[in-house]
């Protein structure tokens, strides 16, 4: 057990790369103590001053756009929630420094807080609108509230602070201050998506409703990016105003939140490290392209979609993928990986889950249209029927993703009708699906990591566990030399397979599979039926679709049909396959009920 | 009587006002249903309809900094209107080769980015070539107004009404009543669908940005007399004509509409009684709390994605 979780550790972060955190940590404290080698212009000293602030909102943007895949259009207007909390506390109010900074946080946070509830659980466009919005709000109550923020004249006189009896007039001191603070935040970034936290926020990137599924608690997920994201854009605001010791609101503007989206897509979405080479590379490209004069913002807009269509991953994410072709691929996974542990403890024969008169109505049109079904534990329990015949609603109404329209659904002695569909995860129900629904841009390990960190999955805390137990899964279903993968590039029967071991690192006391032997070839369905009769034997209770009747007729216990939303038959494999309605049902009336009846 | 008709002043300005942004919201609703692309420069498809105007009216004034000449144009106004409309048309062509279609296999997300820039280019080249002084466009009918029951109604305001009245019954007799109304429906409904029918799905799709170009350049023209055709109006409008698509329903052509109205109105009602600077923030606040209570909008309906 110890053995294989001490070989997995050098694992542990495909994505990223310890030793540009050194090389970074060499410029970050390198760069600002030349000020103090060399002499060097104010001037200069403002563009330092400037990228290493403007870096800090850029981070904020890598782990609610790079790691959740949310967009954020107001991050200067938390940048500048920061500021102003600087600005008014130190200026009007005769607070301390540090005090200001932690308002400025907590306001920031509030703000991101606020922001994400409401608008998260619609995501996607409704997201780019009020963000966008609440951009505009705060140009326009910091432009006209005069009497609190001095109006569109801005506040002066912003001192920086002292740090241990240690003043940071020196704005080369400051600086310096800043380039530490903004090191640690690009490591806290860049330590953010090995953690359960961030596995979660890149599932919601890369499939969303399979991670609710899994039991990501996705809302949630997403608000906390969207927070951290505006805390990270606060700090950045509030060392910018005693930075520059004058702000107005001209500073936090929409373009200014443009200007952070694009460094961020610049440099590379996914890795702090990008974000801090695009930061650098938009403070400086004014400074560049001069001689472009009144153009230089329409090329700037030209820009931005040049890096959308032909820099899809930034430049960082450039480097990254030459480097890695260059580099000799990763030697696959070898090691002691203890068998997969079931934890089985329902007994046989019990009711595990129970649908009672179950619809669901789409409009007119009745898809699932009163069923009455109970998959008993210890079983695997076929659901067939012609197309269009209901079969994956249930699915979908027993999982959560859809709501039913009457009727209810038990599952281990809990009405789960109106449970999310993660809630319904942390009670142990596992799904794949018909279309794989993979993490496309995490390792095979990682996906299947996802799949353990479920609510109460009954097994260790910790790290080493959790990687032990994924590790179990892809070996038992038999991809444990992939699991470095990235599973976009898996053969497309390894990707089902993982897509099980993902389910199956959860504890599942239940496994839903949605079509699991589709566009698979005749030798994987094989090697599928082989995995499905190991799974039954055991214990772990399966309700499976599938169009495949020689499958189901392997692996079933019992088989539920249905037509037109309703139940039709349901037994055995050989009573149910004979049965005139089933046979009627799959190739119609016709000739068949006429010789039937002749 | 006084107040009555103070009230029914502000709320005919708000109608007027709120035509202009159903306008630009119909033009995202119908690019929106094509192409499932929520266009961020569709504002400034108005912004630049207003500049066609000051083009083929006054001219360009110049730009010592690029070499750009001044130029003095002076046609007669509905002969600018025709020629504005078509290069919006060009416009709209263009939108679609160098923004939409590059990326028309991507996800939502570097779609939506891409917009945005195309809005700052569009923007920064139209005042690269004009200066940031915002300009007044003549009104189309040469008379103030009429007044009725103690109601000013301005001219303009009437031309705005008038105007968007005639472009939903148009839109509804072209969508609803002829073949290519029906083709562009269908590809807005099931691109794979349609391509097998035979119907033209990028053709579809080009004419989807003309219409929606035109439609906006139109409305920036209607709106140039009252509010000054400057570089950034068509952002102003564009965020309240979104927020219209989501209050009235994300998607949904009446809701657009609806939507639209009652910005306006709010707008110009809060404007009267509350406060001017805040103005264009009242239409957002009404956004957050539609959002809140009733996020599927007016006439929306919930859908969740298919497994």
């Amino acid at each position: 057990m110890t053995q294989a979780a001490a070989h997995a550790g050098p694992t542990l972060r495909p994505q990223n790369n310890a030793g540009g955190l050194v090389v970074l940590a060499i410029l970050a404290i390198g760069l600002p103590l030349l000020p103090y080698a060399f002499p060097i212009s104010d001037y200069v000293l403002n563009i330092f001053m400037n990228s290493v602030t403007y870096a800090m909102a850029v981070l904020g943007m890598v782990v609610v756009l790079g790691y959740a895949g949310q967009i954020n259009l107001a991050q200067a207007a938390f940048f500048g929630v920061g500021a102003y909390a600087v600005a008014l506390g130190t200026v009007d109010h005769g607070m301390s420094f540090w005090i200001s900074v932690l308002l400025g946080m907590g306001a920031a946070a509030i703000a991101g807080l606020v922001l994400g509830l409401t608008t998260l659980r619609l995501g996607g466009h409704y997201l780019a609108m009020i963000t966008i919005s609440f951009q505009q709000i705060f140009d326009l109550v910091m432009v006209n509230w005069i009497p609190v923020t001095h109006g569109p004249d801005g506040i002066a006189g912003i001192n920086p602070p002292s740090l241990f009896s240690l003043a940071l007039t020196d704005k080369r001191a400051y600086l310096l201050f800043c380039a530490v603070v903004l090191f640690l935040l690009i490591w806290f970034v860049w330590w953010v998506p090995g953690t359960r936290l961030g596995r979660a926020m890149r599932a919601v990137r890369d499939n969303e409703l399979a991670a609710e599924t899994i039991g990501v608690h996705t809302l949630r997920t997403k608000v906390i990016a969207f927070t951290i994201s505006a805390v990270l854009g606060g700090i950045g605001g509030s060392l910018y105003a005693a930075g520059f010791s004058y702000i107005s609101p001209d500073n936090f503007s929409f373009l200014r939140s443009i200007e952070f989206l694009t460094a961020v897509l610049l440099g590379g979405a996914q890795s702090p490290f990008g974000a801090a080479l695009g930061t650098v590379l938009i403070v400086l490209l004014p400074e560049w392209l001069r001689f472009l004069k009144s153009l230089y913002l329409a090329v700037y807009g030209l820009g931005v979609i040049l890096i959308i269509v032909f820099l899809p991953e930034g430049i960082w994410g450039l480097l990254r993928n030459t480097f890695q072709r260059v580099r000799k691929p990763k030697a696959p996974m070898v090691g002691v990986v203890p068998a997969l542990n079931f934890d089985i403890q329902t007994q046989r024969g019990r009711p595990l889950l129970t649908l009672v008169n179950l619809q669901k109505h789409f409009g007119g049109l009745r898809a699932v249209d009163g069923i009455d079904l109970r998959v008993e534990a210890g079983t695997v329990h076929a659901l067939i029927g012609p197309n269009g015949s209901g079969k994956t609603t249930s699915l979908n109404v027993v999982n959560g993703i859809y709501k039913p329209t009457a009727g209810r659904i038990d599952f281990d002695g809990t009405d789960i009708t109106q449970l999310t569909p993660h809630d319904r995860a942390g009670l142990g129900m596992g799904r794949t699906f018909q279309n794989i629904r993979l993490f496309q841009t995490m390792t095979a390990l990682e996906n299947v990591m996802v799949g353990g960190q479920r609510d109460n999955n009954p097994m260790e805390a910790g790290r080493d566990a959790l990687v032990t137990r994924a590790l179990s899964a892809l070996d038992f279903v038999g991809v444990l030399d992939r699991a470095q993968m990235i599973v976009r590039n898996l053969p497309y029967g390894h990707q089902r397979l993982v897509e099980i071991a993902r389910a199956l690192a959860a504890h599942p006391k239940l496994l839903l599979l949605d079509e699991p032997g589709a566009g698979l070839n005749q030798t994987e369905k094989q090697e599928l039926v082989g995995l499905l009769k190991r799974l039954r034997g055991h214990g772990l209770t399966i309700f499976l679709i599938d169009h495949d009747m020689g499958l189901v007729e392997k692996v079933s216990d019992t088989i539920t049909v249905l037509n037109f939303g309703k139940k039709i038959a349901e037994g055995s494999p050989q009573d149910v396959l004979r049965h005139p309605d089933v046979i009627a049902a799959y190739l119609g009336e016709g000739p068949t009920g006429a010789a039937a009846r002749a | 009587m006084e107040v009555l008709s103070n009230n029914l002043q502000v709320l005919f300005q708000g109608l007027a006002l709120g035509s202009i942004y159903a306008l630009v919201a119909l033009g995202f609703v119908l690019i929106i249903r094509a192409t499932n692309v929520v266009n961020f420069a569709q504002g400034d498809f108005a912004m630049l309809g207003g500049y066609a105007m000051v083009l083929f009216t006054v001219g360009i004034p110049g730009n010592p900094d690029l070499h750009i000449p001044g130029i003095g144009i002076h046609l007669p106004y509905w002969l600018a209107i025709v020629l504005a409309a078509g290069v919006m048309a060009v416009i709209g062509i263009a939108f679609n080769f160098g923004v939409y279609y590059p990326l028309r296999n991507r996800q939502f997300l570097p779609v939506l980015i891409s917009t945005l820039g195309a809005s700052i280019f569009l923007q920064n080249t139209v005042l690269a070539v004009f200066n940031p002084q915002p300009r007044p466009l003549d009104k189309l009918i040469h008379s103030e107004g009429i007044t009725v029951g103690g109601v000013f109604l301005d001219s303009q305001y009437l031309v705005i009404l008038g105007f968007t009245i005639l472009a939903v019954a148009f839109q509804y007799f072209f969508f609803e009543h002829t073949l290519i109304g029906k083709k562009l429906q269908a590809t807005s409904q099931d691109k794979d669908m349609a391509r097998l029918l035979g119907i033209p799905v990028s053709l579809m799709i080009i004419i989807t940005f003309i219409y929606s170009a035109v439609l906006g350049g139109l409305a920036g023209v209607l709106v140039g007399p009252i509010l000054f055709v400057s570089i950034g109006m068509g952002s102003t409008i564009a965020l309240k004509a979104f927020a219209a698509t989501i209050i009235g329903g994300f998607g949904d052509v009446a809701g657009a509409i609806v939507g639209g109205l009652i910005i306006g109105v709010i707008e110009s009602f809060a404007a009267y009684y509350i406060s001017v600077p805040y103005k264009d923030a009242y239409a957002f606040l009404a956004l957050f709390l539609v959002l809140l209570l009733r996020p599927q909008g007016i006439f929306g309906e919930k859908v969740s994605e298919k497994a």
